[in-house]
């Protein structure tokens, strides 16, 4: 019996396709993200909102936490460690987490290395800006991908640019000759015999997913039409005056995301969105987008 | 080769484009299934894996359910699927279909670190099958009628009850087409 392999990593990712992935804090919020429909909740300590506004060292949450939204919900439970923090993923990967999210939204424990993720067994997602951010996480392991976005600020600015800065590198790698592709892996700074893969079949040899900003029904079929496969809801629920809706709101969008009318139906009752933050008002230090390489 | 025939993919969350490719190689015509007048036009249906929970949610926010409830033509249900077509999947937060009466158990082998490939057995074909298994549920208390077509050790991983095919692993997600055509012609035998 062959456990913890690529394969079966990855096979988890595209099994939680089409859906959306939560942030929660209680057990009381991941019964409402499972009532609701979600694929799969995040496990933290705080959502990215208040780390930012609580600023200091954010780490990995505690193992309570964790365990008690384990306890709660039948869907996977996924949780963040810091980048380049492999003894706090091994903790994780000890608790049975489902996935581990190497975060730029917590505090980098290593400015150089990120965690050799093929030494687990447990699937990893990472984030990126960009093509080469993406292949050099996969070349480590990871069996996810998801656009940074900016965590916390409600805004999906960051991840547009991000989704579409990925989608046009590996656009641009499908119409190299074989013997330009070379020199494309090293301009990307990426692993060549992914690179070469992804030039070949068009598409990321991992799922693909949207995070970091997302607030509203309409910002996640933006994202699934930019070719998201999936998308991460962080602040953007439970930093809203009607959390259960928003989060049933963003699963239909998710689905429905090219039909319009239901889109406009789906929002129609919606209260408030999280207010979020102009990309320009965070100063350059504290972009969480700009963690990690 | 199979130009008459349509298969639906019910396209509300998970493995689906898995599935969509799975056919197209077979050459059948494929349509993804995300509303309940689409499924007219289906000579066969795919209930793919994914989270059955957020399925559920989907399909009773749709109205789909009544016509599911209705559709008589072939079925194949992967994982999730197969929760969904079970009679008891002994969760209040799946309410199956119980098209196939048989239990299921959700998440039976574990967490993801539990998943697992393994080679099953088919009653069909003596070459065994690779077969991925993801958080996957076990299938129990089959009734009679209920025809046992895959097992791995002394669980039941693949059956069929009368035009309706369940597998607890995902063969979409390898590159084997064999329970896949399996199904194909079931659905040309039922047109």
């Amino acid at each position: 019996m062959n456990k913890g392999s690529f394969e079966v990593k990855v096979g988890l990712a595209e099994m939680l396709k089409g859906g959306v992935i939560m942030d929660v804090t209680t057990p009381e919020q991941a019964k409402i993200a499972e009532d609701a429909g979600a694929v799969a909740v995040m496990a933290l300590e705080r959502i990215p909102a208040d780390i930012r506004a609580h600023g200091g060292i954010a780490r990995m949450s505690s193992p309570k936490v964790i365990k008690a939204i384990q306890d709660t919900v039948s869907i996977p439970v996924m949780a963040k460690c810091r980048i380049g923090h492999f003894a706090e993923a091994q903790i994780l990967e000890s608790l049975e987490v489902d996935f581990i999210d190497e975060s730029e939204v917590l505090t980098p424990a290593d400015e150089e290395n990120h965690i050799w993720k093929h030494d687990f067994k447990v699937p990893f997602v990472c984030g990126c800006r960009d093509l080469g951010e993406a292949l050099r996480r996969i070349g480590e392991g990871a069996a996810m991908i998801r656009t940074k976005g900016e965590a916390g600020s409600g805004n999906v600015v960051e991840a547009v640019r991000h989704m579409r800065r990925v989608q046009q590198e590996i656009r641009g790698l499908t119409v190299l000759r074989d013997d330009e592709l070379m020199a494309a892996a090293k301009k990307l700074g990426a692993p060549f015999e992914i690179v070469k893969e992804v030039a070949r079949s068009g598409k990321l040899p991992v799922p693909n997913f949207a995070a970091g900003g997302i607030a509203t029904p309409a910002d996640a079929a933006l994202m699934m039409q930019l070719g998201a496969e999936s998308v991460f809801v962080g602040s953007g629920i439970f930093k809203s005056e009607d959390p259960s809706a928003r989060a049933q709101a963003i699963v239909m969008a998710t689905t429905y995301y090219n039909d319009a009318k239901k889109l406009a139906e789906i929002s129609m009752d919606l209260k408030e969105a999280m207010e979020g933050l102009d990309i320009a008002s965070i100063p350059e230090e504290e972009r969480l987008a700009k963690r990690g390489w | 080769m199979y130009d008459k025939m349509t298969i639906g993919v019910l396209g509300l969350q998970g493995a689906f484009s898995k599935h969509l490719a799975m056919l197209r190689n077979l050459n059948v015509n494929t349509i993804l299934i995300r509303y309940p007048d689409e499924l007219e036009k289906c000579d066969g249906l795919i209930f793919p894996g994914g989270e059955s929970t957020t399925m559920c949610k989907l399909i009773d926010e749709m109205n789909i359910r009544s016509r599911i409830e209705k559709f008589d033509r072939p079925i194949f249900g992967t994982c999730a699927g197969a929760i969904l077509l079970s009679t008891d999947a002994g969760d209040s937060r799946v309410q199956t279909f119980g098209k196939v009466p048989i239990k299921t158990r959700r998440n039976a082998w574990g967490r993801q670190l539990e998943s697992f490939i393994s080679d099953v057995r088919l009653s069909f074909d003596p070459e065994p099958f690779k077969a991925v298994f993801i958080r996957a549920p076990k299938l129990s208390d089959p009734e009679k009628d209920v025809k046992i077509l895959g097992t791995l050790n002394d669980e039941i991983v693949l059956v069929q009850y009368q035009n309706i095919i369940l597998t607890t692993f995902h063969p979409e997600l390898t590159d084997d087409t064999r329970i896949h055509e399996y199904f194909v012609k079931l659905v040309e035998e039922n047109k």
